[in-house]
């Protein structure tokens, strides 16, 4: 990846500016503005004044997913679908992390039905999952929140080093489109 | 660019303008769109092959996720769909508690409407104060019943629960609250130079090519054609109430923008006519094969225990007669049609989408515009991907 993956051992140097990068990178999560379904309103919910993810700086929803670091799949993800989700997450650049925000991106939710990818981590990898349909805007403030947590106990070297043309390896289910 | 050549532009499914997973396909020539063909079913899920799976008490969640913007609008749709293939009549305080979450739902749709639309056009702060009333709406579903975009509040037979003190008192406080409102609304756009630049005149469609096209709602009455299901064909008790239908006249994207404003207006009237006559009584009606027994009966009589085991279980029975029955949702005629087969399952159910209609109209309202002006004009009929799919 970048110079981060050099650097090796527990010295002070590492441990201080470990700790500098994550309270960074933590207090600057980006979200994609990319609404699928129901939860997508939720998502705006909560970006908007009543609930104000800028509290947690996750204000800037970018609508490129080159210049955002957070993935929320708000919504049922269909089979149709499923490739362009897989794509906006591939053209995120790394450090990048994934909210499944309801039932649906969970585990399919309420759609257990032929159309319907039964949970995004299918296809790509998930770190928070959020119940709810749709979730409330608190539950998706607390994810916010986990991913925070999450990100500050992360070791600089230990983010998953992907080789050039190496990705994420599972499999995309076949639609064929008809036109 | 060469004389005769034009490029192919793609935008969706992940665009943040398209309102979800709608996805265009645009051929420009230069700037002007010469052609526009939609791409639907990004977010098909199924609905109405699950709504056969599960029985008729049971597809109501289902309903609430179509036009997830205005999800009471659509329980609405169902539930009375389903009570006339049953043949059921629903209590006077239900129909009026009905109309109250629907037009509630109606004002919701209408609040995401504008705020995104206004968003894309490139007025930002209207979303903020939409989204501030309408949070004062989801608190309202919340009180009466427990969820805040999808309540699920109808059942087929009545509503689930009676009102509470709070309930009242809260549609009490944003019935006076909203006009203000919605004054707030109207002077930041409805005269602002740059609103009426970016709508007046753009994406026109005449009276008989909207019907033509199939358009409901608010997007056939900005065209001029004074046609509501509310008025015409009156269920739940709308023939009760006083309101009228606004109507435009050229059917542009301000035409559009201001019968929706209007449609505010009159949602709230009717939403105050409603919350001041609620009359008393039942909120279901009291039939064994469809309606729960109330919970002490349960827990005292064993043949009411068995009653409810049963209508958990298997669900009301539906008979063997097929229904269309249409409903004004917040973009037009949301129509179910429901074929029953003698079983607890509908053997099909068919959505009649407004929106599917409004998608597919696309291509004559984008031709001759410019590429901008197709954010405005997707905005203008707000559509909503999860009816248009379903």
């Amino acid at each position: 990846m970048g110079i981060e993956n050099q650097l090796t051992g527990d010295n002070i140097l590492v441990t201080s500016l470990n700790k500098l990068v994550n309270w960074s990178r933590s207090n600057s999560v980006w979200p994609c503005t990319f609404g699928l379904a129901c939860c997508a309103l939720e998502m705006i919910a909560t970006s908007l004044a009543s609930f104000d993810i800028s509290r947690f700086g996750s204000e800037v929803f970018r609508p490129s997913p080159r210049q955002s670091d957070l993935l929320i799949v708000a919504g049922t993800v269909s089979k149709k679908m499923a490739p362009m989700v897989k794509r906006v997450y591939d053209q995120m650049a790394d450090p990048k992390w994934v909210i499944a925000m309801g039932a649906c991106a969970s585990c399919g939710g309420t759609f257990q039905s032929y159309a319907v990818l039964q949970g995004v981590d299918q296809i790509i990898p998930v770190d928070v999952y959020l119940p709810g349909c749709p979730p409330r805007p608190e539950a998706l403030l607390a994810g916010l929140m986990k991913i925070q947590e999450k990100i500050r106990t992360e070791n600089l070297n230990q983010r998953p080093d992907f080789k050039p043309g190496e990705r994420y390896e599972t499999q995309v289910p076949k639609v064929e489109l008809i036109r | 660019m060469a004389e005769g050549k034009t490029i192919t532009l793609n935008m969706g499914p992940h665009h943040p303008a398209t309102h979800g997973v709608l996805r265009v396909e645009v051929e420009l020539d230069g700037e002007i769109i010469v052609k526009a063909t939609p791409y639907i079913g990004y977010l098909h899920r199924g609905i109405e092959k699950l709504a056969e799976s599960k029985n008729y008490q049971q597809a109501i969640p289902l309903s609430d996720r179509l036009d997830y913007a205005s999800a009471s609008a659509n329980n609405m749709g169902y539930c009375t769909a389903v009570e006339k293939l049953m043949g059921i009549e629903v209590p006077k305080r239900a129909q009026y508690l009905r109309v109250i979450m629907a037009e509630l739902a109606r004002i919701m749709g209408h609040h995401l409407w504008i705020g995104t639309h206004a968003l894309d056009i490139g007025a930002m702060t209207v979303i903020f104060y939409a989204f501030r009333d309408r949070e004062m709406i989801m608190d309202i579903n919340e009180e009466i019943a427990g969820y805040r975009l999808t309540p699920t509040f109808f059942r087929i037979g009545g509503v689930a629960a009676d009102t509470t003190p709070d309930f009242i008192k809260k549609v009490r406080e944003f019935v006076k609250w909203f006009p203000k409102a919605l004054q707030g609304y109207h002077t930041l756009l409805t005269e602002n130079k740059i609103w009426t630049t970016r709508t007046m005149g753009i994406g026109p469609i005449s009276a008989k090519d909207a019907i033509n096209a199939g358009l409901t709602g608010p997007s056939l009455r900005g065209s001029g054609v004074a046609y509501d299901i509310r008025k015409a064909f009156p269920y739940s008790s709308y023939d009760d109430f006083d309101f009228k239908i606004p109507v435009g006249e050229k059917g542009d994207v301000y035409d559009r923008y201001l019968v929706r404003m209007e449609e505010f207006a009159q949602s709230i009237k009717i939403i105050d006519q409603a919350i001041e006559n609620l009359p008393e009584g039942p909120v279901a009606i009291d039939s064994p094969w469809i309606t729960n027994p109330d919970l002490v009966s349960v827990q005292t009589d064993i043949s009411e225990l068995a009653r409810r085991f049963v209508l958990h279980t298997k669900g009301p029975v539906g008979p063997d007669k097929e229904v269309y029955h249409a409903v004004e949702g917040a973009k037009g005629e949301l129509g179910f049609y429901l074929v029953g087969d003698g079983t607890e399952h509908p053997f099909r159910m068919k959505v009649r989408s407004p929106c599917f209609y409004l998608a597919s109209a696309l291509p004559r309202l984008l031709v001759g515009h410019m590429i901008a002006d197709a954010i405005a004009i997707i905005g203008s009929i707000d559509v909503v991907l999860g009816e248009i799919d379903r």
